[in-house]
């Protein structure tokens, strides 16, 4: 591993996201690692997973990733450890505690607002007598009235 | 020379906007016809002088004039003309400068075309445009100069960005400024209207084109960006949730709920005020996004120029223009009094409708893209707040709107029978329902997203062919398809925006869910199975570029022995800007993309490859396309014209008291 690092070094060219020898051989356990990585966040870079990211610190989280799972953590093990180590600026999915909430729950609540200011509107509009325009003068009434009755 | 007439010409826009701000606006106040008349002699030269300047840059990019400053940090002999030309607006103070010039060509088609508003309102749109203008130039004047000279010129430049030398990005920006910068003038309106204190149906009527205008611009930006995205970055990712991305996306989805509001208030007289509010917000958010984009206060991917000085500055533009904006509203919008009745089934509750899913949407991408930004100044905790959050918390919604999209287009204004609406869906109903079972059962024990997604795509797609068949009327098929050509081109539009959306549906949840992906070592000569094709990598070899030096990997796909395609993916260097990127080389079909990317080399003598087959990729951006042809066919409709040529007399228009 040691060579390949000097050799991408060496040629200036960066490494890129998953390499070949970071792939574990238990299918299903890689399958958890991507899930994981897709959710945690290359610190040195602008805005990138570790599973997209370049960087080499991105390589050593991925592999952190692996070792943990191997070690027979489960997700959210590896999440807090990785959360003790980090800060949770490494997650890219907030969790939902603390302010945070008002965070997660920005979206049901202004739903909520959004859909009850909504009805009220509809709900007047629809019991509203018809004005300006659409309304009648008195005149204009009576000579409706009158071509009805006719 | 040319740079000093093109800088001069900036500072004669600035001191042409200033008037053009401030005697309409009086002429309009006193009535005086003549002051008003300013307005569009001045918006017509503003243009001219800012496009003049435009091209001044131009022309030192193209030559390569390294006494700028901006050509030599942006720049380089030996880069493509194409790019030297895309490099003007490739860096902040170029891309300032086009955003000027798109804001003052705005104004000036709003002068050439708008002959038949009424005189004051005429005058103080243009007088409210003209302000933007003012602080858009000051800003451009005073912190971020595109023609400052160097004192000592160096011979040669330091190479654009080689992430940008590519067709993808070199023309999304200008369709993403027309669609930001459209929406100050849905915003001139707006404030116009509050000014005046009257909003009509033929307020609706003029503002829709221009909304209109913009947002399908800024649908075609987007759409470039992502299908950028997608083949440059080297693992076929095609939306990121990226601050940057949210800053054009939050636009986007206000200016879909403003067009969708302003047909209400045309047609109906109703919801007046919220359609001010969203023409507002539409274009804060555009506000909101170039200080996003420009002031570096969130970290992303794509921001070019990171400053905060001039964050400062865009901040207190958006500050002023808003709270101008707001206050105004509150102190007017109660006096827009809605006029229209209508039932709570009917075509304006199904607006309503889609204006909260989609204001309440752009709510949520807001709150997620500065939340960062609060959580660490009020409380210290710094966090990150990324893709998994946005696609759980954005999702629901859109699936919401899709479901009842279908319903809402066909229920008739005023009152309306759900029943009898749904009717008529019940074919595109039960065909979206087989898909998905049929999708359900081809694809054993994998997630629910590709039949979810088949569903809501087949749906939209057949609820609006059910409705154009539907608005052909009764009859025999020949008559039914000679009303259906004779259809105006708005319901046309409208149609394929509403299957486009659905085509974008299926393709993003077919590609999130059938994606194969494989990495690996191979030996050059080396084959693998992938999928059903058998790729091999036949040969590695390095090919010089015209600024870059490409390392160039020669690939073969065979399907049953049947050679499908070969592709050469490249790592390239660009060695002036010391910066190597990704070429993926992507095979593209209706059904799937194969898409190759090459990595480093092994100590083994292999190297690293990936390859994926990516499904229904190119529906995404087929979807896009479709959803921006919608918005031209509507654009182009005799009635969308006839409402900018309709000559009606301020007085057919009633006060709004």
């Amino acid at each position: 591993m040691i060579r390949i690092l000097l050799l991408a070094v060496m040629l200036a060219t960066p490494l890129w996201a998953v390499q070949p020898d970071e792939v574990l051989d238990d299918p299903v356990l890689e399958e958890r690692a991507r899930e994981l990585s897709t959710g945690l966040r290359c610190l040195v870079c602008r805005n990138e997973s570790i599973d997209e990211s370049n960087a080499p610190l991105a390589r050593d989280l991925r592999l952190l990733v692996r070792e943990r799972l191997v070690a027979g953590d489960t997700d959210e093990e590896v999440l807090d450890f990785l959360v003790d180590r980090y800060g949770e600026y490494v997650l890219l999915n907030p969790r939902a505690d603390g302010v945070n909430l008002i965070l997660w729950l920005a979206g049901p609540v202004s739903l909520l607002a959004a859909v009850v200011i909504g009805a009220a509107y509809v709900r007047r509009r629809a019991k509203a007598a018809p004005t300006g325009a659409a309304a009648l003068t008195d005149d204009e009434q009576a000579r409706l009235d009158k071509l009805l009755r006719d | 020379m040319v740079t000093e007439l093109g800088h001069f010409a900036v500072i004669l826009a600035f001191a042409v906007a200033l008037v053009q701000m401030i005697v309409p606006f009086a002429g309009a106040h006193t009535n005086r016809k003549s002051w008003m008349a300013v307005a569009e002699p001045a918006a017509t030269i503003q243009f001219l002088l800012l496009a003049f300047s435009f091209a001044a840059l131009t022309v030192a990019f193209v030559t390569s004039d390294f006494s700028l400053r901006l050509v030599v940090i942006n720049s380089h002999t030996s880069k493509p003309m194409l790019y030297k030309i895309t490099g003007v607006w490739g860096n902040h103070e170029g891309s300032m400068l086009l955003w000027v010039l798109i804001l003052a060509l705005f104004g000036a088609l709003a002068a050439w075309f708008g002959g038949n508003l009424p005189d004051r309102l005429r005058a103080r749109v243009l007088s409210v445009q003209a302000a933007i203008g003012v602080a858009f130039l000051a800003f451009l004047i005073f912190t971020s100069n595109p023609f400052l000279r160097m004192a000592i010129p160096p011979l040669n430049g330091q190479d654009l960005n080689p992430l940008l030398q590519d067709p993808g990005l070199a023309f999304h920006p200008p369709f993403l400024y027309v669609g930001y910068v459209g929406l100050s003038m849905s915003f001139s309106f707006a404030v116009a209207a509050l000014i005046e204190g009257r909003v009509d149906a033929a307020w609706g009527r003029w503002v829709r084109p221009w909304t209109l205008l913009a947002w399908t611009n800024l649908t075609v930006g987007i759409a470039l960006g992502s299908w950028w995205a997608y083949y440059e970055l080297g693992w076929g990712g095609f939306w990121f949730w990226d601050p940057v991305e949210n800053a054009s996306f939050m636009p986007w989805l206000i200016a879909a709920a403003l067009l969708h509001s302003a047909i209400v208030v045309e047609k109906r007289e109703a919801l007046k005020s919220w359609t001010i509010l969203l023409a507002i917000l539409a274009f804060g958010f555009s506000l909101i996004g170039a200080f996003i984009v420009r002031s570096g206060v969130l970290t992303s991917v794509h921001a070019f120029a990171n400053d905060p000085e001039r964050g400062v500055y865009l901040l207190a533009i958006t500050a002023i223009f808003m709270g101008g904006a707001l206050t105004l509203y509150a102190a007017r919008a109660t006096s827009l009094e809605a006029k229209g009745v209508f039932g709570l089934v009917s075509r304006e509750s199904a607006l309503v409708a889609n204006n909260v899913l989609l204001a309440v949407s752009c709510f949520v991408v807001f709150v997620g893209t500065i939340w960062p930004l609060v959580a660490e100044m009020t409380t210290g905790r710094k966090l990150s707040v990324g893709p998994p959050f946005f696609d759980m918390a954005f999702t629901p919604f859109m699936i919401l709107l899709a479901i009842i999209l279908p319903i809402g287009a066909v229920l008739p204004w005023k009152r309306g029978n759900l029943g009898k609406a749904i009717r008529p869906m019940r074919g595109a109903l039960f065909l979206a329902v087989a898909v998905a079972a049929l999708v359900w059962t081809l694809q054993t024990g994998r997630s629910a997203m590709a039949p979810i997604g088949a569903l809501l795509g087949v749906w939209l797609v057949a609820g609006a062919l059910t409705e154009v068949w539907m608005r052909a009327g009764r009859g025999d098929l020949g008559s039914k398809l000679r009303r259906m050509r004779n259809l105006p081109r708005a319901d046309w539009g409208k149609a394929v925006s509403h299957a486009g959306v659905g085509v974008t549906f299926w393709g993003v949840a077919a590609m999130l869910a059938w994606e194969i992906e494989d990495i690996r070592v191979a030996l050059p000569g080396e084959s693998y199975q992938v999928g059903n094709y058998e790729v091999t990598l036949q040969d590695v070899r390095r090919v010089p570029g015209p600024n870059y030096v490409s390392t160039m990997a020669v690939m073969e796909a065979r399907r049953n022995g049947e050679l499908v395609a070969t592709l050469t993916p490249e790592r390239r260097i660009y060695p002036v800007a010391e910066m190597p990127t990704t070429e993926a080389a992507i095979d593209n079909g209706v059904l799937r993309d194969l898409y190759f990317v090459i990595g480093d080399p092994q100590a083994n003598g292999g190297w690293a490859v990936r390859t994926y087959i990516k499904p229904y990729a190119n529906w995404i951006w087929a979807g896009a396309i479709l959803m921006a042809l919608g918005g031209t066919l509507s654009l182009s409709d005799r009635r969308t014209r006839v409402a900018g040529g309709a000559r009606r007399s301020p007085a057919a228009a009633v006060p709004a008291e």
